[in-house]
């Protein structure tokens, strides 16, 4: 089973502003845009549903590369959120965390992985399977950049 | 009705929250230099581990039964009591944080709206519970002492499933009469063993004390507070513990402004007067502080000002637990540039230090010099410069020696100063006020 390794982040303090442009940019021309500044906005906000219930975890291993989360990617987890059919999510198993989707088949619940190579994993006991919290986004960087150079300095 | 949330082993129920495989398992986390046992999960209270004992008398017995010791991680603590506060500051009217891991809540009218506040109250531990994994008792009442004392007996009574209200006089009765004296908020181990010494045992024998032995053996109208409180009876001035005689789990100052303020550098000259004040009561209290909160409150009654009208902004200090004005002055600004929105109208600020620990807590302590005078932290020669300009606040008058920035020009009114127009003059203390007899 893959696992995950969960970091410790202490709130998304890193307020990143981005400007926000009430016009269109047109393409291949310096734009006057900077006139029509409009506000900054707080990518968190946008992106964080309950910023106080929101964890960043990371993902260690490919259990769920046919999810499109990989190896090194950033997850951000809500614990408020209620995990349902389909979702997925970060849930203990024998006092481990492990991101897995979360899948109904007729009467059961299975922690499913998508990755053939990953075997499924049944909730025969459901007290004994706890929901750490629903994965809401994944922070995958396309260019090698700050993110990687972070992870790689963990490891 | 006021409400008493805190976290059940706070630290501990932090660190299991990202270690799920610590669950079921006694343990214990340390004071800064691994010290001293300064939380206990039930387990390890089962095994009879005190509060405060010295890790090394605990290890072998913690291995044995498989337990884990972990060393403070305020970081963590600090984000993930940040995060409980700001639930509980979205579902009642006003909290009042106390500490890292306890808050009181402001219940009144509550129960028109929102079903019975027992089920309000259940409802406030799912949800934080929900959102941090932190598990929490809640305590009702109507006083904030008897608040304490629900909370007390709803954390050791797992029957009452996390809440107890203290609403009836018989439901008063049977709750003081379980709680030892001593368990009372504000009795200190002093007044602990005097109370012992009169034979009152119990906070019930406590509460039926006379007014004059109240004021004449627990501190004077502090301890008759107390008492008060415990009969049902809301004290205003019940921040006892503001007059330093107890040993507090944060430090808060906050003032309301005189006028409103929008500048930053007004803010400021606030802010840093709060924060030079608070730190002198951390240094008179021996403690140093891991956290620091800086927060700003807009007019709640100006209807065109959108909640929230607290902004706050907490931070863990980088360079470790400090008690020096001049490094938590450095954070502060930070912490305020962050919060702080021009053309907002504020009408209060504050800070608060948490997180407090006794400077080099665990470390051996030279024998020949007693233990509060003896030096911890002899490398830092910021000490005798504190030490320094408290003597001489303390020899000529508070504010004597401040930072700059909480100086104005001469003549120039303080604009964070609050209204004080129906103070009676200071007859006892000011020389310029003494009472004029003809």
């Amino acid at each position: 089973m893959t696992t995950i390794e969960l970091i410790k982040v202490s709130s998304p303090t890193t307020t990143v502003w981005l400007p926000l442009f009430a016009c269109l940019v047109p393409a291949g021309f310096p734009s006057p845009a900077s006139d029509e500044l409009e506000e900054l906005f707080d990518l968190n906000h946008l992106l964080f549903r309950h910023p106080e219930a929101t964890y960043l975890v990371r993902v260690a291993g490919e259990s769920m590369q046919g999810a499109e989360i990989h190896a090194g990617d950033l997850l951000a987890v809500d614990k408020h959120l209620e995990a349902d059919h389909n979702h997925i999510v970060v849930a203990v198993v024998e006092g481990e965390c492990t991101v897995k989707r979360l899948v109904r088949r007729g009467s059961s619940w299975w922690l499913q992985a998508e990755n053939p190579a990953y075997p499924d994993y049944e909730i025969t006991e459901p007290e004994s399977l706890r929901i750490w919290g629903v994965v809401t986004h994944v922070v995958h960087e396309l260019l090698p950049g700050k993110l990687t150079a972070l992870l790689r300095s963990r490891d | 009705m006021y409400g008493l949330v805190d976290g059940n082993n706070f630290y501990v129920s932090c660190e299991r929250v990202f270690q799920p495989r610590l669950d079921g398992r006694p343990v214990v986390v340390l004071s800064n230099n691994d010290g001293n046992v300064v939380s206990r999960s039930a387990e390890a209270k089962a095994l009879g581990i005190a509060m405060g004992a010295p890790y090394f008398q605990v290890r072998e017995l913690l291995r044995y039964h498989q337990g884990h010791a972990l060393s403070s991680n305020y970081a963590l603590y600090g984000d993930m009591s940040r995060r409980v506060m700001a639930r509980l500051a979205e579902q009642v009217p006003a909290v009042e944080v106390y500490s890292i891991d306890e808050a009181f809540l402001d219940l009144h009218g509550l129960t028109t709206w929102c079903g019975t506040l027992d089920s309000r109250a259940q409802a406030l531990r799912r949800d934080v519970l929900a959102c941090t994994g932190i598990p929490t008792c809640v305590g009702m009442a109507p006083t904030k002492t008897l608040a304490k004392v629900a909370n007390r007996l709803a954390k050791k009574y797992p029957e009452l499933q996390g809440v107890l209200r203290l609403d009836t006089d018989s439901r008063r009765e049977r709750a003081l009469r379980v709680l030892p004296a001593a368990d009372v908020w504000g009795i200190g181990r002093q007044y602990a063993q005097l109370l012992t010494a009169h034979g009152i045992g119990t906070a019930w024998a406590l509460s039926q004390v006379s007014e004059v032995w109240a004021r004449k053996h627990l501190g004077g109208v502090v301890g008759w507070r107390v008492v008060q409180e415990l009969r049902g009876q809301p004290c205003q001035g019940l921040q006892a513990s503001e007059d330093g005689t107890l040993a507090r789990q944060s430090i808060r100052c906050s003032r309301s402004f005189g006028q409103r303020l929008t500048a930053l550098e007004d803010l400021w000259g606030a802010v840093s007067t709060y924060l030079s004040r608070a730190a002198e009561k951390l240094r008179a209290q021996g403690e140093q502080a891991h956290l620091l909160t800086v927060f700003l409150t807009q007019d709640r009654y100006d209807t065109r000002v959108p909640p929230p009208y607290t902004r706050s902004a907490t931070l863990t200090l980088p360079s470790g637990p400090t008690n020096d004005t001049l490094r938590l002055l450095a954070y502060g600004r930070r912490l305020l540039e962050r919060i702080y929105e021009p053309d907002r109208r504020y009408v209060k600020a504050g800070v608060v230090l948490d997180g407090l620990e006794p400077p080099g807590r665990g470390q051996q302590l030279d024998l020949f010099t007693p233990a509060a005078a003896s030096p911890t932290v002899t490398e830092d020669r910021r000490q005798p410069l504190m030490a320094c300009v408290d003597a001489l606040n303390q020899r000529f008058g508070r504010g004597t020696v401040r930072p700059a920035a909480a100086v104005t020009a001469v003549g120039q009114p303080t604009p964070w100063q609050g209204n004080a127009q129906y103070r009676s003059p200071a007859y006892t203390t000011r020389l310029t006020d003494l009472l004029l007899v003809g």
